[in-house]
């Protein structure tokens, strides 16, 4: 009852704002740690999932419904899948060399990591954020973004879209060439798979015989 | 169109009326249709299981379970307890915690996702604006707890059935999602109650399955593949992978994959109900009826029996569709995976593009048949 009377009286709808609040804030920092630090990079990827989680429950209590649907949409039922899919359909056997002075690196990424987040905090801390005061959209929120699709933010929608067919075409470029199954990799070449040879098809070249 | 009965104010008052402040009768009733919700889920899956067994065997001229419970009906209470009591063996070369969790991730959502499913005007847990698509962007969780399932069992047979079921989920998703926009688009709202009531003003002319036929099919197509009914049931295929990603999975974890299973084909056969055949609406309006017979819409005994009726609209509905689907599951053979990723790809994407197509360009040029 003393610790009780300590703070001023919270709402239920407060209450409830606040633990889930701290709650997602400690696992968004606490999985973000754990997908740089841990070893095992699928532990790492699946944690990723989680973090992802996090963010769109922070989208929730900021009242954007839609927004956390489609982080959870795309971030954690597409992004994240491909990353795991990417790691297991990889069947790369490399054995780990101890290098020597290692710690140099990490000591070199550890300070480029710490400097990195000063200056964000400081921006973060002295930046005059231009708050909106206006109520939030909620369930409006389909028609606001979508009418901000079609007028001021059209040209970016369209680059988004054009940006990721190519990555679809080069995804099809990829996937189409046609490896040499049961060759060992020499290690010198071990990121490139043996490859049979193909010959390149070009419009209207003198040995094109189908008139 | 009248709101029906409105049980939360009504207990709210009740509770006010009592003595309590009106916060604290609003937060006792907030776990109340929550835990509705999940004991009307649970016991869907022992009707399922009764289901699946009793129509098996009929199709197979069968008589299936007899002997526990009237007509063999607490067959699947005998299951449970069996898997209960069974050892709970987790792989010596597994990873512990992805193995204990990878279920709980295929489960969780497929519960979270009766938050939008309405039985009625104000029978839902919640009426979100965001309604249908919680429930596409909860489901598309499932396939990191099924590769989780396949990863952590450290088997040959479970990586390859997360693997592809993983691939096979993500690729139905696709065409379903698209299904979805169309009679979205239609009904000019995400809320399943928006789509319910837009639905509701003809009778069954007015259910979108005759508006949306192909979306329909495609959307049946694509819930069936997403559940890994027959003759989708390619990640836990006997012949090729033993069982899949559930191979090295025991007692109630592996309970856990059987009842995420049944409860997601119960929760796509009731979003089908309210997608296409008009959720709880009667296929003659209620406010017809009331009229013709000449009573008040609004008197308590008409909204009760419109309310069980509603209700009983919705069950009917979904568990049609679970009976088709359990006859889809003797009548159809299992395709091969190339076959299946090909349907998925290369037939039911497209069609589900031209749909929309389709239904947009209907939308402009008949604004009053299709929701303009």
């Amino acid at each position: 009852m003393i610790l009780a009377l300590d703070f001023a009286p919270l709402s239920l709808a407060e209450g409830v704002q606040l633990v889930s609040f701290a709650l997602l804030s400690l696992i968004i920092i606490v999985g973000s740690l754990g997908v740089v630090l841990l070893s095992n990079i699928v532990h790492s990827a699946f944690l990723m999932a989680l973090v992802f989680i996090g963010v769109a429950g922070f989208y929730i209590l900021l009242n954007a419904g839609f927004v956390a649907a489609a982080q959870v949409l795309v971030y954690v039922g597409a992004v994240n899948v491909l990353i795991l899919f990417g790691i297991m359909l990889v069947n790369k056997q490399e054995d780990f060399i101890e290098l020597k002075n290692a710690w140099v690196g990490k000591a070199a990424t550890g300070a480029v990591c710490a400097g990195l987040f000063g200056l964000l905090s400081t921006m973060v801390v002295s930046h005059p954020w231009a708050i909106s005061t206006a109520p939030a959209a909620g369930d409006k929120a389909i028609e606001v973004i979508g009418q901000h699709f079609f007028s001021d933010y059209l040209l970016p929608f369209e680059l988004a879209s054009v940006l990721l067919l190519i990555a679809l075409v080069g995804a099809i470029i990829l996937a189409r060439r046609e490896y040499i199954p049961g060759e060992s990799i020499s290690p010198t070449e071990a990121l490139t798979l043996p490859e049979r040879p193909r010959e390149l098809v070009a419009a209207g070249s003198p040995t094109d015989q189908s008139l | 169109m009248t709101s029906g009965i409105d049980l939360q104010g009504t207990f709210v008052q009740a509770l006010v009326e009592l003595g309590l402040p009106i916060t604290a009768a609003k937060t006792v009733w907030i776990p109340l249709p929550m835990l509705l919700m999940l004991i009307v889920a649970t016991v869907s899956i022992f009707i399922c299981v009764w289901l699946e067994r009793k129509i098996s065997a009929g199709a197979q001229q069968r008589i299936g379970p007899e002997y526990i419970g009237p007509l063999g009906a607490l067959q699947a209470v005998a299951d449970g307890l069996k898997l209960i009591f069974k050892a709970d063996i987790t792989p010596a070369k597994a990873d512990p915690w992805l193995f204990v969790i990878g279920p709980a991730v295929v489960v969780i959502p497929v519960f979270l996702s009766f938050l939008i499913v309405p039985f009625g005007q104000n029978l839902v847990i919640t009426d979100l604006g965001i309604g249908i698509f919680l429930w596409i962007s909860l489901s598309s969780i499932t396939p990191i707890g099924l590769l989780m399932a396949g990863y952590s069992s450290n088997n040959k047979y479970s990586l390859l059935g997360g693997l592809r079921a993983a691939a096979q989920s993500i690729s139905y998703e696709i065409p379903l999602a698209l299904a979805v926009l169309a009679v979205v688009m239609m009904s000019n709202g995400l809320s399943t109650i928006d789509i319910v009531n837009q639905q509701s003003s003809y009778g069954i002319l007015g259910w979108n399955i005759w508006r949306q036929p192909v979306g329909f099919v495609i959307f049946w197509i694509s819930a069936l593949a997403e559940c890994e009914r027959l003759p989708f049931d390619l990640p836990e295929a006997e012949e090729e992978l033993v069982a899949g990603y559930q191979t090295e999975y025991t007692g109630m974890k592996f309970g856990l994959f059987y009842v995420g299973s049944y409860v997601n084909l119960m929760l796509s056969a009731l979003i089908v109900s309210v997608l296409y055949l008009g959720g709880w609406s009667f296929p003659i309006p209620v406010e017809t009826i009331t009229a013709l017979l000449g009573i008040d819409a609004n008197v308590a005994w008409v909204q009760i029996i419109t309310a069980a009726l509603g209700i009983v609209m919705t069950m009917l509905k979904a568990y049609l569709l679970v009976f088709l689907t359990i006859l889809l599951r003797w009548t159809v053979p299992r395709v091969r995976i190339d076959q299946l990723l090909d349907l998925g790809w290369k037939f039911l994407l497209p069609i589900a593009l031209v749909n929309l197509l389709a239904t947009a360009a209907l939308k402009l040029t008949f604004p009053g048949a299709f929701g303009g």
